[in-house]
């Protein structure tokens, strides 16, 4: 019983703001209709929206995907973008390379890394330049 | 009806409050349905059915229907019969619905021609809200950003879905309450026996008629009649046009009529970061993104689950668009000052919630995560195999909804897709 999980794919978009977001929204419905703590859901939300925006900005879209336990979340979000080449400054809060367009838009303030770590309780990064970014989350509810 | 929203159904006198429907001219069409912000609309044997445990009173049921079978409740212009001294509070939107209106006394002392002993403007005290509002946002005594709760709707909304959201709520009581509050109270210092005090609101939606008889923020209601904006408005057509003498009375500013518009109370609290949604579907893009962490950098957001605000109650006459346009205009004939909490003499706390709101877990598929976890599953098995064109001829508003109410019992579990039986029958 423990080992069941809902298993949830979502296309993340490239270069379309309008629907980043719209997996972050999905996963939520499910926690809420689960009876998931709010304070739980609201850690979710965070890094999930953090990750798709980071696909959409800076990897011309990729995918998420969602594994949703009785006590946790896995969230997998997997793009085959360019990469990042300092894994290390790219964790540093404030560190952008965000396109300066996107940055007028209010996006890209160097806060999305930083984010998803500080709201995801296990949080793993695997990046290869050329080859694309593999970020692994779980969130413990509590 | 499921058993286990059954356990969950609060508030049962919901049905009397929101809207209702008219079946003879009901035709079982699926625009209401499909629209419903909370999926709270089935088609059942032909006819809309709302789920109460689930109604917002958004009105955009009514907004939508094309065969005028939905009808908004509301109290009728007879329960002036009810009151010895009746106070009434008119709403900034109710200014917007007169064609060249240059004078709110016009309106006030036609009121009290109605048989109104005395009147109260709302937009007055929704001045006072402001300066609360102001107080507690230069001290951030609520956690950004701040969200609105003068609508009702959007209030409901909150409690029911975005249960993260709650300590960003402003705990403060919606305009009415306080005109209500001060009104009662004026007319008790005069003299008048409390048991003879009737206070009637002239609401422009059917989400105040509901949160006016509940009573939320306070511990119990305030205002004890609910009529609407369109009845009292054929009533004071007639007596405007012919009124002999206009009585002085008004003392609202532009602030407080521009609260009958979307971004009215947000501009007021003179907060530079601020955000104003209005329409139901904008305000919950809103509430995701709030939910998401993407707008912490904001102070103040007004949300209005009508367009254009309480112009675009589904209790009014005019479009709100033209009211809004009228309201615009009348308020740059009035003064910009603002009226002062230092005026009424109470107390900031006078104003603020008397008793917090509660959440609603209508949303939950069941008490047990486990039994929870197996109906999604379920649900996402039924989904898998649906056509997912969202058509509504099983009568749910979309495939995915038509799967939940199978997997969490709503509908029998042999219920099936008429779309699906009839490309096999073809």
């Amino acid at each position: 019983m423990a080992n069941q999980f809902i298993h949830q794919e979502y296309l993340v978009a490239g270069n379309n703001f309008n629907s980043a977001g719209s997996a972050s929204e999905a996963v939520k419905s499910t926690l809420k209709k689960m009876g998931v703590a709010s304070s739980d859901i609201r850690r979710v939300a965070i890094a999930m929206y953090e990750g798709e925006i980071n696909m959409v900005i800076h990897a011309g879209g990729g995918i998420a995907l969602v594994d949703i336990y009785y006590d946790k979340i896995n969230i997998l979000l997997n793009d085959k973008g360019k990469g990042i080449a300092d894994l290390e400054k790219a964790m540093q809060p404030g560190y952008s390379t965000a396109p300066e367009e996107v940055q007028r838009l209010g996006f890209g303030a160097g806060m999305g890394l930083p984010n998803m770590k500080k709201y995801a309780d296990v949080f793993d990064i695997q990046s290869e330049v050329g080859v694309g970014t593999t970020v692994k989350m779980t969130i413990y509810f509590g | 009806m499921n058993k286990e929203r059954s356990l969950t159904r609060i508030l049962t006198d919901k049905a009397l409050h929101t809207v209702n429907l008219d079946p003879e001219k009901c035709r079982g069409c699926v625009t209401c349905m499909r629209r419903c912000p909370t999926e709270a609309i089935r088609v059942r044997n032909g006819k809309a059915s709302v789920d109460y445990d689930r109604c917002i009173g958004c009105g955009e049921c009514v907004r939508l229907c094309t065969h005028n079978a939905k009808l908004p409740s509301h109290d009728s212009w007879d329960t002036l019969e009810d009151f010895k001294y009746k106070i009434v509070l008119p709403p900034p939107s109710l200014y917007g619905q007169f064609n060249n209106l240059d004078n709110i006394d016009i309106v006030l002392s036609a009121l009290l021609e109605l048989g109104f002993d005395e009147v109260y403007e709302v937009g007055l005290a929704a001045e006072y809200v402001s300066s609360v509002t102001k107080i507690m946002l230069d001290r951030k005594e609520v956690k950004s950003p701040v969200i609105s709760t003068a609508c009702p709707a959007i209030l409901e909304l909150i409690m029911m879905k975005y249960h993260n959201l709650q300590d960003n709520l402003l705990p403060v009581l919606a305009p009415v309450d306080v005109a209500a509050k001060l009104a009662r109270e004026r007319a008790i210092a005069k003299g008048i026996p409390a048991e003879d005090i009737g206070v009637y609101f002239i609401s422009p939606c059917p989400a105040k008629v509901f949160a006016l008889k509940m009573g939320i923020g306070v511990n119990k209601p305030y205002v004890d009649r609910v009529l609407s904006v369109a009845d009292a408005y054929m009533r004071l057509v007639p007596v405007m046009n012919n009124l002999k003498n206009t009585k002085s009375l008004t003392k609202m500013c532009a602030t407080g009529l521009r609260w009958g518009v979307s971004r009215g109370e947000a501009n007021a609290i003179f907060h530079e970061k601020t955000i104003a949604a209005d329409g139901v579907e904008n305000c919950v893009k809103i509430l995701e993104a709030v939910e998401d962490g993407s707008l912490d950098d904001i102070e103040f957001i007004e949300l209005n689950a009508c367009t254009a605000g309480c112009v675009g109650g589904v209790m009014n006459v005019e479009n709100p668009f033209v009211a809004r346009g009228r309201l615009y205009q009348l308020a740059r004939k009035m003064s910009t000052g603002v009226n002062h909490l230092t005026d009424v003499g109470k107390s900031k706390e006078y104003f603020t919630w008397e008793a917090s709101p509660m959440v609603k877990d209508v949303f939950v598929l069941d008490e047990d995560r486990f039994t929870a976890m197996n109906k999604l599953m379920e649900m996402e098995n039924v989904f898998s195999k649906l056509p997912q064109v969202d058509c509504g001829l099983c009568g749910a508003p979309s495939c995915r909804a038509f799967a939940e109410d199978l997997a969490s019992g709503v509908i029998p579990a042999d219920t099936k897709c008429p779309r699906l039986e009839e490309e096999k029958n073809q």
